[in-house]
């Protein structure tokens, strides 16, 4: 899209629309050149309006009917209740708005530990591959496997492995002597912590994949000259690696607290469908209490207010990191 | 961002889905003007594939007599409810489809199938060729059905009989107690290793559907009304001691391996009562059929009624299951009515009634299919079952909130049983109420 500069603007940036000067011949073809990059987008455009714009308006229209099993062949005839569906949703103390609290705080520790544990992970696999080695190319490969997996194929693999009796998680700390009585890894509190393994397991080849590629940018040269210095790897990762990872890091920070927040599969694949308190991330609890109750329009509200949290906590974290950005 | 957003963003998926999902099937009839319809037939057996394997030939045989091509889609159970909802909001469904007769009042509501009327119901050879038990779960009283039924059900209790002869128990039982009694007396380690092997009974306590079937049949045994009219009343004290019981089967009596909490498939349950860990199961008329793939015969297992109340709860009923099945309705959406209610005058008639109630081991819906393949002891359990012992589930639009609330606050407290401590009937009764304030939230 880069490529693709209108040359009207080429020719004269600032007044692109009067080019008096300009023989008639080269305007007119300025002018239909000028279209054609934007006629090639227009089929991206509507189909992302159909696709993701669409959807998000009809939602927030939602949010504002009370949509039930009467309504739902014919939703838009639904009584309107203004911000009724939103005074239900906050309301702590009403049953329906403290499960949502809690599955709001479960998604936000969730978020932290995955976010960490597979920053940390990939981060560490970027940096044993930086140097080029024998087989570097067949473990950077092996390495990207868990997310190539298709998430159903991968989490429900992960699903076995978890499973009280038969599981060979329970059989392997068995073996180990580190367990008695086989502790439950799908239901109760040690849920949380299973989901959070499955999805440290599905994000950390991603966070491996965009440090690999940065740290790739980073000129050789730099860690030559920091070595005969004296500096030791502790010291240049410090002082080299990770300062200039900072912009990777930046995007690569947001896309994955977005991606972890929304999870939806990992525990929806994981606990088949009904997720145990501890692990009930958000988006699955949104899903189950708008089909529990077939109140869709509640589940709408609650679409819209995770949208609304996860469209500031976007734009401070880029209005923050923008300014310690310039301020460096 | 966007994409993740829209991803979670319910209404709107849910509404994508849909159109996504059926547009390639159901789109197609009333567009292109063609004759084929859609069916969405629910996972009957052991598989999506055993299934297609069973309807497929009786499908070919409608369209060689009728000319009317049918395009069969098996859906899993667990889905079925919400592929019709989001079917129904897109209104781009199947012409012709499967729904559990016990939401027939609760899709009914959304007015997204065809009321079978007189004039329509004389083209399935009329009313009275279907069971009366059967059509009391077709919809809301009073009002035309929304479905018809296919497949009809009950509740009963399997149980393996060398394991009851090792235990020396003579006669299964009838009652909740003797009930408890015999499976403690299953319940052992037979290979001395200090771990329980065992069972006295299997449970599937993450399926929230087999749990809210329970609340109801227990619950109804303590006096419970679910619902006053259109008011939920899930913490009725009934209820509760209907829950607290099904509850203490895990925690308090010790008779199910506290592992079934985790379990949510019937494949793994009738596993482990087939492979002797489980020595009783509670299930529906069909699994008599399926115990069959897991090389089982009557001789190796008996079944007997779902055992009564010790003594009789003042107030209770004495049930021994709801009115269970699988009912066909015709989507309104359909672009070629005729076709599709020939399909149904097709599968409700007398020879497929025979032909697929006794494949998949329920028993016919319309009196005048006989055959002595229904004579087995598990079938006549259910018939006897259903003529005096079997109400249906309340027919009003809010019945299925009742299965999904209710049963999903119950396989909670089977993992909180079985992960620690078995929650009190006052605990039960707070969450019941929490969910007569979720089901009212939207109403």
């Amino acid at each position: 899209m880069a490529v693709i500069i209108p040359s009207g603007t080429r020719e004269s940036p600032g007044t692109p629309d009067t080019p008096k000067q300009s023989a008639r011949g080269s305007r007119f073809r300025g002018r239909g050149r000028r279209w054609i990059p934007y006629a090639f987008l227009l089929p991206a455009l509507a189909l992302e309006l159909l696709i993701h714009f669409v959807p998000i308006v009809l939602g927030v229209a939602m949010s504002g009917l009370r949509v039930t099993q009467y309504q739902i062949s014919h939703w838009w005839d639904a009584p309107f209740t203004g911000l009724g569906n939103f005074r239900i949703v906050l309301d702590f103390d009403g049953p329906t708005g403290k499960a949502l609290a809690q599955s709001f705080f479960v998604t936000l520790g969730f978020t932290a530990v995955v976010l960490s544990g597979a920053w940390l992970v990939g981060m560490a696999a970027a940096l044993a591959l930086q140097r080029a080695f024998r087989g570097r190319g067949l473990l950077r490969t092996l390495f990207l496997v868990p997310y190539a997996l298709p998430a159903y194929t991968a989490v429900i693999t992960w699903r076995f492995i978890f499973q009280r009796d038969n599981g060979m998680l329970n059989h392997l700390l068995g073996q180990l002597g580190l367990i008695d009585s086989n502790p439950f890894w799908l239901i109760g509190h040690n849920a949380f912590w299973a989901e959070c393994v499955v999805a440290i397991w599905r994000m950390w080849p991603f966070a491996f994949l965009i440090l690999m590629a940065g740290m790739q940018a980073i000129p050789g040269e730099v860690y030559e000259a920091s070595s005969i210095d004296g500096a030791g790897p502790w010291r240049q990762l410090q002082m080299i690696t990770l300062p200039l990872l900072s912009s990777v890091n930046k995007v690569l920070v947001l896309v994955m607290f977005l991606h972890t927040f929304n999870d939806f599969s990992t525990p929806y694949i994981l606990f088949g469908g009904s997720a145990p308190p501890a692990g009930d991330l958000i988006s699955v609890h949104i899903y189950q209490s708008s089909f529990a109750t077939w109140n869709f329009g509640l589940g709408s509200a609650m679409s819209v207010l995770l949208l609304l949290f996860l469209a500031v906590v976007s734009a401070c974290y880029l209005a923050f990191t923008r300014r310690t950005g310039h301020e460096s | 961002m966007q994409r993740r957003i829209r991803a979670v963003a319910l209404a709107a998926a849910a509404m994508l889905a849909g159109a996504g999902v059926t547009a390639c099937g159901g789109g197609s009839s009333s567009a292109s003007g063609d004759k084929t319809i859609t069916y969405w037939a629910t996972n009957q057996s052991t598989s999506l594939d055993a299934d297609r394997k069973i309807l497929q030939p009786e499908i070919d045989k409608f369209t060689q007599q009728t000319g009317v091509k049918v395009k069969l889609e098996v859906i899993p159970s667990a889905d079925l409810l919400n592929r019709i909802l989001a079917a129904t909001t897109s209104g781009k469904g199947p012409d012709v489809l499967n729904i559990g007769n016990t939401w027939s009042a609760s899709l009914q509501a959304t007015g997204a199938f065809v009321a079978w009327d007189k004039e329509l119901l004389a083209r399935v050879g009329g009313e009275s060729r279907f069971l009366p038990a059967a059509l009391k779960s077709t919809g809301a009283t009073g009002k035309d059905p929304a479905s018809l039924p296919l497949y009809t059900s009950s509740y009963e209790l399997f149980y393996n009989k060398k394991l009851f002869k090792a235990a020396n128990i003579t006669s299964p039982p009838k009652t909740w107690s003797e009930f408890v009694a015999d499976a403690h007396k299953l319940t052992k380690d037979t290979n001395s290793d200090g771990k329980t092997d065992q069972w006295g009974l299997g449970l599937q306590g993450a399926s929230s559907s087999f749990a809210a079937h329970f609340a109801f049949i227990l619950g109804t045994q303590h006096g419970a009304e679910v619902f006053d009219g259109h008011t939920p009343k899930f913490d009725d004290t009934g209820m509760v001691d209907g829950i607290d019981q099904w509850l203490s089967w895990i925690g308090k009596d010790g008779i199910v391996n506290p592992s079934d909490a985790e379990m949510t498939d019937k494949v793994a349950l009738l596993q482990n009562f087939a492979s002797g860990k489980a020595g009783m199961i509670l299930a529906q008329s069909s699994t008599g059929r399926t115990l069959g793939q897991y090389k089982m015969t009557t001789a190796d297992y008996g079944v007997v009624p779902v055992p009564a109340q010790d003594p009789a709860v003042a107030g209770g009923k004495d049930i021994g299951s709801f009115v269970g099945g699988i009912n066909v309705a015709v989507f309104k959406n359909t672009g070629n009515l005729d076709g599709s209610t020939r399909f149904v005058k097709f599968l409700t008639s007398a020879k497929e009634q025979v032909y697929l109630n006794k494949t998949y081991g329920t028993l016919p819906s319309v009196t005048d299919a006989k055959d002595p393949a229904f004579d087995t002891p598990t079938l006549a359990v259910a018939r006897q079952t259903l003529d005096s012992r079997a109400v249906p589930l309340p027919q009003i639009a809010e019945e299925s909130q009742f299965e999904t609330l209710v049963g999903q606050a119950m396989s909670s407290f089977a993992a909180q049983t079985a992960t620690g401590k078995q929650p009190g009937k006052a605990r039960i009764k707070s969450e019941m109420t929490a969910a007569d304030q979720k089901l009212e939230a939207g109403n």
